[in-house]
């Protein structure tokens, strides 16, 4: 399907990106009565990551049914057409620049969109495997998640037939369920924690498909010539070697924040997204940011709702009740935080349903705090593993005055 | 899948065994010279061995050996290089070359290369000084000492240079035949005969451009080699697009008798890299990588400029140059049995390559044959990847962008699978597009590039199971 039309020079809000996310705020602003909202999503159909995973996990919450991923993001497109929303293929944003104006490609040229307001929702991808810095040869079969999914759900092709499955996030055992479903048998899945980093139920999936799971267990290279014929791992100190025909590395995402990176929008290297504000709002108060390009990760259905809210917060602006930013709070990460979003909060703003989210960069078990001046504002016992949901509701947060600053960590 | 290229047929006056970028500039100057031509690889497509993983510079020439056959062909590939690059439509990204020196033993040496490079005939090579360097350089650790400028020294598309080469002869008559290794030869006191799995091949001529294999092709065919091929390992690590804004120079480290160094350095591709290593191996096939050396190639780049700590790296590869005990290229012509040795071509091949190609036809002229120089040859114009020139993606009706990282549109991709030279294998539609070459490398688009390329190239993927929702 080529989208040959020009764009529009100019609407009210371009949101970038028709995932979950980016889909949710156009549902949002329509809603609310704005019109003049496109999606520009880059590839053939809107619907984001969702439409590369076939097996059923979707949809609960919004449609009150469990659908597979292309379902989900089918229905998703098409309440956002019925709403109004104009979603526009094949078009891949290229530039950001003051104020709203993006540069944009489509098979029909290369054009400019001024936008009021612009939603960035540009999701994410996993760690290749160049990334994890993994040595060895360079065979065929070396894929991503996603990657094996495209394979398998979008083109009906089987990359290997017995591959090793690295790492247990929740991404994980998609790939079990993907592999699956092309006929493949994965061989082994390794973790260099203790145990597997998702929770139940999906942690006795490997056991319930005959996988060895092997923990303490680091991918030290890969081996082969043409193909994929083993990999060389190491347990508790020990070298040894898997044969296989396939590597999936799964998990460790990363946002897709190249946009925001070559623009001039502030952007925070430990997120890996843009800095916002409790209202989604970046750097420069023309864009809004939602979804997986904050923070990775979370479930399709968290980031359709997270796109609601934001869509909601860029509605408020359009209808003049959003303040422009006022007293900004920056966050500061303490002993085991990854990450904080937002980044920057403005204090003399109440949004009831704000939340501060937070990720651990280890195991980690003790008192989580939120302080300003050495003065505990805020704390919890918590015990948690990295890639859990760690949510704080900024209206707990009573913020002083004079504080400019807040720190959050885990104190012993 | 049917092994690429045309059929070999009647006699040659030339055999070209080895498709690196030395052996494709070989055979465009043999071509362009009016001779009969044809190049056999053993891989699928060219820039199958050590061409297909270099630092990607276009060197002047400074440091190499004064009075070698090296400083002299590199100064011809240099000049040679410049003067066709705009009629082949081949990229060049003029950054220039800093040399620094880090400490005060380094700093001491500076002179000697200096007047190095002066005596190399590179006379534009002079000494900047600290502040200059860090006004150029204002990301560089403040640790640096001083500094030498290269100006000449430049980054270039190490693909499409090498592809262009053989486009060029292949346009003007020559032939290539992929997947046809070398088994076996024989001289007849006139002309050879070679055997290879897509049938015999004769030639009045053999040009041995087989890299890594060079010395075991003399050793096969003429019974003996002048030197050892000693494989040596480069690792690199290629960081994210957002950290070429870090450094505009390429930056070279002061190089010790062994090798040049570890050089940082912009890509023509948007990119920065690190590297490489220099180690010795013995596999000739494989040039793995290893997660520890690859890490501290990162940290050493991080050292140099602090700015890239944390930085992504969006690919790592290694490349084996095809060293030899000697310093020197090894270029020997036994013209009584019609045959020239290019070899150990170690670091400088890809620069060097088009300087190699005429000290070659100038050896070959020893011959004492003559064949008529092509009076209006084809000059074939090459697709642009290179990321600071416009790109296909800004002209209309390119169908769809397949690889979102490096905006390779589907019409790059079919361009890549026809035409007199396609892609013999997926590593070769890579180097053509820099499909998957990205930082996702394939997450998004290795599927649909495998989907395009079915049936055209061999894909080691096959139809999933059976058909579902």
């Amino acid at each position: 399907m080529t989208d040959a039309r020009r764009l529009p020079s100019e609407c009210r809000v371009a949101i970038v990106g028709g995932g979950p996310a980016g889909l949710g705020a156009a549902l949002e602003l329509r809603r609310r009565g704005i019109g003049g909202v496109v999606v520009i999503e880059r590839e053939g159909e809107a619907g984001g990551i969702p439409r590369h995973c076939g097996h059923p996990v979707f949809g609960w919450r919004e449609f009150g049914r469990i659908l597979s991923g292309p379902a989900y993001a089918g229905r998703l497109s098409a309440a956002a057409r019925a709403a109004g929303v104009e979603i526009r293929t094949r078009c891949s944003v290229v530039d950001l620049r003051q104020e709203g104006q993006v540069a944009v490609t489509s098979p029909a040229g290369l054009d400019r969109l001024s936008a009021e307001r612009v939603i960035l929702a540009t999701g994410l991808r996993e760690a290749p495997r160049s990334a994890r810095l993994v040595g060895g040869d360079r065979p065929w079969g070396v894929v991503t998640t996603g990657a094996l999914q495209s394979f398998v759900y979008l083109e009906r092709l089987r990359p290997f037939r017995r591959p090793v499955i690295v790492g247990t996030e929740l991404v994980s055992f998609s790939a079990i369920l993907t592999a699956r479903k092309g006929d493949m048998r994965p061989v082994a899945m390794i973790e260099e924690g203790e145990g597997t980093t998702a929770r139940w139920p999906s942690a006795w999936m490997p056991r319930l498909y005959g996988i060895p799971l092997r923990a303490r267990t680091r991918l030290i290279e890969i081996r082969g010539g043409d193909r994929v014929e083993a990999v060389t791992i190491e347990t508790d100190g020990k070298l040894g070697s898997i044969a296989c025909d396939g590597v999936i590395f799964t998990g460790h995402f990363l946002p897709a924040a190249e946009l925001v990176r070559s623009s001039h929008l502030r952007w925070d290297a430990s997120s890996g997204g843009p800095v916002i504000d409790q209202f989604g709002r970046c750097s420069d108060a023309a864009y809004f940011a939602a979804g997986n390009l904050l923070r990775a990760v979370e479930t399709a259905g968290w980031c359709h709702r997270e796109g609601r809210r934001i869509g909601g917060f860029v509605a408020d602006d359009l209808q003049g009740r959003l303040p422009r930013p006022g007293r900004l709070v920056e966050l500061e990460r303490g002993r085991a935080i990854k990450l904080l979003v937002p980044q920057r909060i403005d204090a003399d703003l109440r949004e009831p349903s704000a939340m501060l989210q937070l990720r651990v960069d280890r195991a980690v078990s003790g008192r989580l705090a939120v302080t300003a001046g050495g003065q505990r504002l805020w704390q919890r016992r918590l015990e948690t593993k990295p890639e859990r949901r760690i949510l704080i509701p900024l209206r707990d947060l009573p913020i002083p005055r004079e504080i400019d600053r807040l720190h959050v960590g885990f104190v012993e | 899948m049917m092994a690429k290229g045309t059929v070999a047929e009647g006699l040659y006056d030339v055999a070209i065994v080895g498709g690196g970028v030395v052996g494709c500039a070989v055979a465009r100057r043999f071509a362009l010279e009016g001779a009969r031509t044809i190049l056999l690889e053993r891989a699928a497509d060219i820039l199958a061995g050590p061409s297909k993983a270099n630092s990607a510079l276009l060197h002047t020439g400074f440091d190499a050996i004064p009075g070698s056959l090296e400083l002299a062909c590199v100064r011809a590939g240099y000049a040679e290089y410049l003067e066709i690059r705009e009629r082949m439509n081949l990229p060049l990204l003029e950054t220039g070359a800093v040399l620094v020196a880090w400490d005060e033993e380094e700093t001491a040496r500076l002179g000697a290369i200096l007047a190095q490079a002066h005596a190399n005939g590179v006379t534009d090579v002079r000494h900047m000084g600290r502040e200059e360097l860090l006004g150029r350089e204002p990301c560089l650790s403040t640790r640096a000492r001083d500094a030498i400028l290269v100006p000449g020294e430049h980054v270039i598309d190490p693909w499409s240079a090498p592809l262009a080469y053989l486009r060029q002869a292949v346009e003007n008559g020559a032939h290539a035949l992929f997947s046809a290794p070398v088994e076996g030869g024989k001289f007849d006191g006139v002309a050879w005969s070679l055997a290879t799995p897509r049938g015999a091949v004769t030639a009045s001529l053999v040009i041995n451009s087989a890299g890594l294999w060079g010395d075991r092709l003399d050793q096969a065919l003429l019974g003996r080699s002048d030197f050892t091929i000693r494989p040596r390992k480069g690792q690199f690590a290629v960081f994210d697009k957002a950290a070429a804004p870090y450094l505009r120079s390429i930056l070279l480290p002061v190089p010790t008798e062994r090798t040049k160094g570890v050089v940082l350095a912009r890509t023509i591709f948007g990119n920065l890299l690190v590297g490489p290593t220099a180690e010795e191996q013995t596999d000739r096939e494989r040039p793995f990588t290893d997660g520890a050396t690859l890490a501290k190639l990162v940290e050493h780049a991080a050292r140099l400029i602090p700015a890239l700590a944390g930085m992504a790296v969006t690919a790592a590869y290694a490349g084996l140059r095809p060293a030899s005990e000697h310093k020197d290229y090894q270029i020997r012509a036994q013209l009584d049995r019609r045959w020239i040795t290019v070899g150990g071509i170690r670091s400088t091949g890809l620069t060097g390559a088009l300087g190699i190609a005429r000290h070659v036809w100038s050896l070959y002229e020893g011959l004492g044959r003559y064949h008529g120089a092509l009076t209006a040859p084809a000059w074939p114009r090459m697709p642009n990847i290179a990321d600071h020139l416009a790109r296909d993606f800004h002209q209309p009706g390119y169908g769809e962008i397949v690889c979102h990282c490096e905006m390779v549109t589907r019409r790059e991709i079919e361009a890549a699978l026809a035409g007199p030279l396609p892609a013999g294998d997926l590593g070769g539609l890579k180097r053509r597009t820099r499909a998957m070459m990205g930082r996702c490398q394939g997450f998004y688009c290795g599927a649909r590039v495998c989907a395009i390329a079915q049936g055209r190239l061999a894909i080691p993927a096959d139809m999933a199971g059976p058909p579902h929702d």
